[in-house]
């Protein structure tokens, strides 16, 4: 496998995982059958993790509620703070979870239909936790970008239809 | 004696000057004009990156705004931002420029070449040109006073300029060839060798190359070669170079001129009476473009990379056979499959399909047979244009 080819096809499926198999071997070359496997190889060794699309769901009246808990734990003696991410992360309500430095150890992303379904997620599934000593939710009002793209006030800037 | 007859007089003298009289009118205004009228086109006829200025370059212009950083520069540019273009060109191209007075901040490529003519041409004087080429060489060379002379390029010669071809044009009154590689509208690159042949004979001729290299970094899987950087060329050169397609800032206006203390010192004096300096926000935004810009001009490089192989590769696809280009952002089709000319071509194009090319003829005789294609677009609106051609062509082939 050539790695800058592999790269090449992993960077335009970041930036628009619908790209075709076609389109991808028309912008690089890279012959389509190569393509298909290359991507086929990226998801089996889950490097390609997922296809998801980025959603502005405040435009859609069936809103969202987001929380970024912060969470101080005990480290457990031999797997450190694996077991207890692991214990919190496996809950579906976890859409992402972080080991950080500084004032607390965890940092979550929670989201649910409401504040109240989020407020009863945190104290009766992670607070409880053994090991788990602190727990800060902070409740999310606005959500300005969101994996690279921009939600609202960004407008098209038009270009002059032709120039020489 | 009496007013009413010399105010007669005076309204018998043409309004508009000689000078101004002899710039071909845009043949393609008309075809402006349509292109306005039409909702829904796809448009490969632009000609700058579909990406705004990476962020950290225009805040950094944005943050000298807030210091009320508003006033005159010195007519050469920021010492600051010569010293770090300086660094650069070395860097970047291996031509080592002083600057103190080897360099000059213009208002973009456009002035700089306004500039480099009037600096160098007495009126009678040829200047060579390649045919096709960026519309603005034969007007500059006209506006100095020199005759532009064309020299035909062509698909089999992957539209290079050829030295015995030049050659083959030169008169005692030629004074310069003025090129511009990678090219507007061919998106063809010299090969070093290329180049090493044209430079030679400019130093047999004893005459000044006057090369635009605006599309400097935009290349494909070759090198560009710098005409400054050959062998006893940087005497012979006036080297043209700015920021507006590798860092997607078109809109600023920030070029430069480098070239030997003589032509500089020449070209300053026009700037001074005409231009002052160029705009100090935007010196400014060079600045923080040279220091920090190039992870974002690879970035590009790359995405145009990947289009262009897609808009070849589609061309080629629905049947206008396309010379493969290595370095700006157009591709340069024939259209020689459909029997039309270019204009035919482009307007019913843009009628029938609304899709708006340009035709080659624009940029000389030479690039008649030829439309333009751009494709710093999404690859969206590539696609969908191809997709439109492809149904226009099945028509239109004989």
């Amino acid at each position: 496998m050539d790695v800058k080819e592999f790269h090449e096809v992993l960077k335009i499926l970041e930036s628009d995982a619908r790209t075709s198999a076609k389109q991808i071997s028309d912008m690089t070359g890279i012959p389509r059958a190569e393509v298909s496997k290359l991507i086929k190889q990226a998801e089996d060794e889950r490097i390609i993790l997922k296809y998801k699309a980025i959603i502005n769901w405040e435009k859609v009246v069936d809103e969202q509620v987001w929380a970024w808990i912060e969470v101080k734990v005990t480290p457990e003696e031999e797997v450190g703070y694996d077991a207890i991410a692991q214990r919190i992360y496996r809950f579906p309500q976890v859409a992402s979870a972080f080991l950080a430095s500084g004032t607390y150890d965890l940092v979550i992303l929670v989201n649910g239909r409401n504040m109240h379904e989020v407020g009863d997620f945190v104290a009766q599934k992670i607070a409880p936790i053994k090991g788990v000593q602190e727990v800060t939710t902070h409740f999310m009002l606005k959500r300005y970008k969101e994996a690279g793209a921009i939600l609202n006030g960004e407008e098209e800037v038009k270009r002059q239809p032709v120039v020489l | 004696m009496s007013t009413v007859s010399n105010r007669q007089q005076v309204r018998q003298r043409p309004l508009i000057s000689r000078r101004a009289n002899q710039l071909s009118p845009s043949g393609i205004r008309k075809f402006f004009d349509l292109l306005a009228s039409i909702e829904g086109v796809i448009s490969l006829g632009v000609g700058e990156p579909d990406y705004s200025t990476p962020w950290h370059i225009s805040e950094a212009a944005v943050y000298s705004l807030e210091k009320g950083r508003t006033m005159y520069t010195s007519n050469l540019g920021m010492p600051e931002l010569r010293q770090e273009l300086a660094k650069h060109l070395k860097e970047t191209f291996c031509v080592e420029y002083s600057p103190e007075n080897e360099l000059l901040i213009t208002v973009g490529v456009s002035e700089a070449l306004d500039l480099a003519t009037r600096a160098i041409i007495n009126p009678g004087d040829e200047v060579i040109i390649p045919d096709p080429c960026y519309v603005s060489y034969a007007s500059c060379v006209i506006l100095a006073g020199g005759k532009p002379v064309s020299v035909c390029t062509r698909e089999e010669d992957a539209f290079e300029l050829d030295a015995a071809e030049v050659e083959a044009h030169i008169t005692d009154k030629t004074k310069a060839i003025l090129l511009g590689y990678p090219s507007n509208p061919t998106g063809a690159v010299m090969s070093c060798e290329s180049m090493a042949k044209l430079a030679e004979v400019a130093l047999r001729h004893n005459l000044i190359m006057i090369s635009d290299e605006i599309y400097a970094r935009l290349v494909y899987g070759v090198e560009h070669t710098c005409v400054a950087s050959l062998p006893g060329m940087k005497e012979h050169t006036i080297f043209l170079g700015g920021f507006s397609k590798a860092y997607a800032m078109t809109g600023w206006r920030i070029g430069y001129a480098a070239a030997s203390r003589e032509i500089i010192a020449a070209m300053t004096k026009i700037h001074q009476y005409t231009i002052m300096c160029a705009p100090t926000m935007a010196q400014v935004a060079a600045l923080e473009a040279l220091k920090s810009g190039e992870e974002s001009v690879l970035e590009m490089v790359a995405d145009y990379n990947r289009r262009r192989q897609f808009i070849v590769k589609g061309l080629c696809d629905i049947g206008l056979s396309c010379f493969e280009p290595k370095g700006a952002f157009y591709a340069f089709p024939s259209i020689k499959s459909t029997r039309l000319n270019s204009e035919e071509f482009a307007e019913r194009l843009l009628k029938e399909e609304k899709v708006a090319v340009v035709p080659g003829n624009a940029f000389g005789s030479c690039g008649e047979g030829h439309v333009r294609c751009c494709y710093a677009t999404s690859l969206e609106d590539i696609e969908e244009a191809l997709t439109r051609m492809r149904r226009f062509v099945n028509k239109h082939r004989k």
